[in-house]
């Protein structure tokens, strides 16, 4: 019998193939990809991993065929994945807003790069907006899920597959270009796929009439019904499933509030901070759609100062100003372009606010 | 009595949206016969297009999945991943295959992916108003070419069964058209031909079938059955442009 030790056992993984290596193992066979750095790893991990597994690699033409074959395969019924960097994830929207629509599980991975436009393939967490607050056209959600950490990387890529079965829509693995690229050792802990019914698939109308799958509904009332049932569906996944990592909240003056990359080097700084005897503690939301925002809103001391620490413009600052409540109390740190913070900086910036 | 005429068990009993003399009617019927007839309707999955024909599913009693605008090549490549053993065929018209969609066609031919594509070639697009096509005829007045399709702007009609026969992944690139009774027959031919290639594993198939719009063609259906069979097919001229196995 293997040992526990085995079947965990620890590797070091460039972090782009740790996303994939998870992708396998929670039993998705179908990948559709198209070139684009940082990412590339991904896709070339993929074509070889496919291979062994007895998948389907297919490199796509684009990333908006790539993104329509997700569509068709999961319509079928497989775990299909694609996954780009910004200027790509910008392509497959329309194909997301159609997989949202007709209620259909995919995985999106965006190994985020700078922007605007073509920008450049430094880090960057740039795309928050674009994956929290919709991305393509109508009123539709996915969930999002921002690893910080090479395990992360493995155990949220398990769990998006689950999610994306479980309530039928996209969900979106927010990375960046430090974790993609960076290696660390990383558990390749078992992954036990929950296996979802899926009685809407298309299989070939066997003995029964035929079914459909769209997102076009030209009944009087019937795109609004739709649209509330989606709302519903919403609902319940802010319910369940908002994911987020604390430290210290109660006894802190000052709470850091990160994700993904930087909020590895916010959480280094706030222990700088308490190192110096300064009260600090920290948020790090996992999910990013569902937002954490009973975390902001449940805390009653209206002392408390919060430093939002990103890689972009201010992005998720907006969302912690509108749970925190107090925009005077909401303070940010960040730039875009490839630059990433400092811990030092993050300490001075906490140390200041205290 | 003798019942010597019904509907195919892959039609469904219910009215058309389609204008009166719109071609996308017998299209469909000829679809679900050759389905019937080859007795595949129980594996097969349709893609729908954007554009008139996005409704195929209320006509079609098959499992069918809406794509977005052009990309039912893509789609269906996703869905004949997941089983080879199901026919996967795209019902596409001018502007979703030949303007918008034409990367997506391309490079599901160029794969020679085992799919088949009815693509309805009416010369306009249809559902958005009677807008030029990348198949419109030279001179001919669309909505948004009111003095004519000018060549010098606009380029030539873009002949996409000639076009795919040149690629070595397609195994059957033919046009039709729905212009008279004998011709809608060597229609139901080709569209049985192309589906009995991917039956038989041998790649991409399309039939291009010209099929008339009275409606945005400013024509009584006669009319427009006139206008297929002494312009359209002048610009677009019908036969099979390739039939062999996939190399």
């Amino acid at each position: 019998m293997k040992s526990k030790a085995a079947k965990e056992r620890k590797v070091l993984m460039c972090g782009n193939e740790v996303i994939g290596e998870a992708a396998v193992q929670a039993g998705c066979r179908h990948y559709f990809g198209y070139p684009i750095t940082p990412q590339n790893e991904l896709t070339a991990y993929m074509a070889k991993r496919m291979e062994e597994v007895g998948g389907v690699f297919l490199q796509s033409e684009s990333e908006l065929a790539a993104i329509n074959m997700v569509l068709g395969a999961s319509a079928c019924g497989a775990r299909a994945m694609t996954s780009s960097s910004s200027p790509g994830i910008s392509l497959k929207q329309e194909g997301i807003s159609y997989i949202a629509g007709m209620e259909l599980p995919a995985v999106i991975v965006n190994v985020m790069r700078g922007g605007p436009g073509l920008g450049n393939i430094s880090p960057s967490q740039s795309d928050y907006f674009q994956a929290v607050k919709g991305g393509g056209h109508g009123d539709y959600r996915i969930i999002v899920l921002a690893p910080s950490c090479s395990q992360e990387l493995y155990d949220l890529t398990a769990l998006a597959f689950d999610l994306a079965d479980t309530y039928r829509n996209p969900v979106m693995i927010l990375a960046d270009g430090i974790l993609g690229q960076m290696m660390e050792p990383v558990a390749l802990r078992q992954i036990n796929p929950k296996h979802v019914k899926k009685p809407w698939v298309l299989t070939g109308a066997k003995n029964r009439p035929g079914r459909r799958l769209c997102s076009l509904f030209l009944e009087t009332g019937g795109l609004e019904k739709h649209n509330a049932s989606l709302q519903e569906k919403y609902r319940r996944i802010k319910a369940k499933e908002v994911r987020c990592e604390t430290y210290n909240i109660s006894g802190a003056e000052v709470i850091a509030v990160a994700y993904g990359s930087s909020a590895r080097l916010t959480k280094a700084a706030v222990k700088m901070a308490e190192e110096r005897g300064i009260k600090a503690g920290y948020i790090k939301p996992i999910t990013l759609w569902p937002f954490p925002e009973d975390v902001f809103i449940k805390e009653k001391d209206k002392n408390k100062k919060y430093l939002v620490v990103e890689m972009n413009e201010g992005q998720m600052v907006e969302d912690v100003e509108r749970c925190v409540g107090d925009r005077k109390r909401v303070f940010f740190y960040g730039h875009a372009g490839g630059w990433i913070p400092q811990t030092e900086d993050i300490f001075k910036r906490i140390k200041k606010l205290a | 009595m003798k019942k010597v005429f019904g509907r195919t068990r892959t039609l469904r009993d219910t009215h058309t949206h389609y204008c009166p003399g719109c071609g996308h009617g017998i299209a469909h019927r000829l679809v679900a016969e050759v389905i019937d007839e080859l007795g595949i309707r129980e594996r097969t999955i349709g893609v729908a297009p954007i554009g008139c024909a996005v409704l195929a599913y209320y006509y079609w009693d098959l499992d069918i999945c809406e794509a977005p605008h052009g990309r039912p090549p893509a789609v269906a490549t996703g869905m004949k991943s997941v089983n080879p053993k199901n026919i996967v065929f795209t019902y596409q018209g001018d502007g979703d295959l030949a303007a918008i969609g034409f990367n997506e066609t391309i490079h599901t031919a160029n794969r020679g992916e085992n799919i088949t594509v009815i693509f309805i070639n009416n010369a306009v697009y249809g559902m958005t108003g009677g807008q030029m096509a990348p198949t419109t005829l030279c001179g001919q007045v669309t909505a948004t070419t009111p003095s004519g399709r000018n060549v010098k702007r606009y380029g030539h009609p873009i002949h996409v069964a000639e076009l795919l026969a040149n690629l070595p992944g397609v195994s059957f690139s033919s046009r039709v058209a729905l212009s008279d009774i004998p011709n809608i027959m060597k229609t139901k031919q080709a569209i049985k031909k192309a589906f009995q290639v991917q039956m038989d594993g041998k790649g991409f198939s399309i039939v291009e079938i010209l099929s008339p719009c009275p409606t945005y063609w400013r024509k009584t259906p006669v009319e427009s059955l006139k206008f297929i069979k002494e312009k359209m097919v002048k610009t677009f001229p019908l036969g099979v442009f390739k039939e062999c196995g996939k190399k």
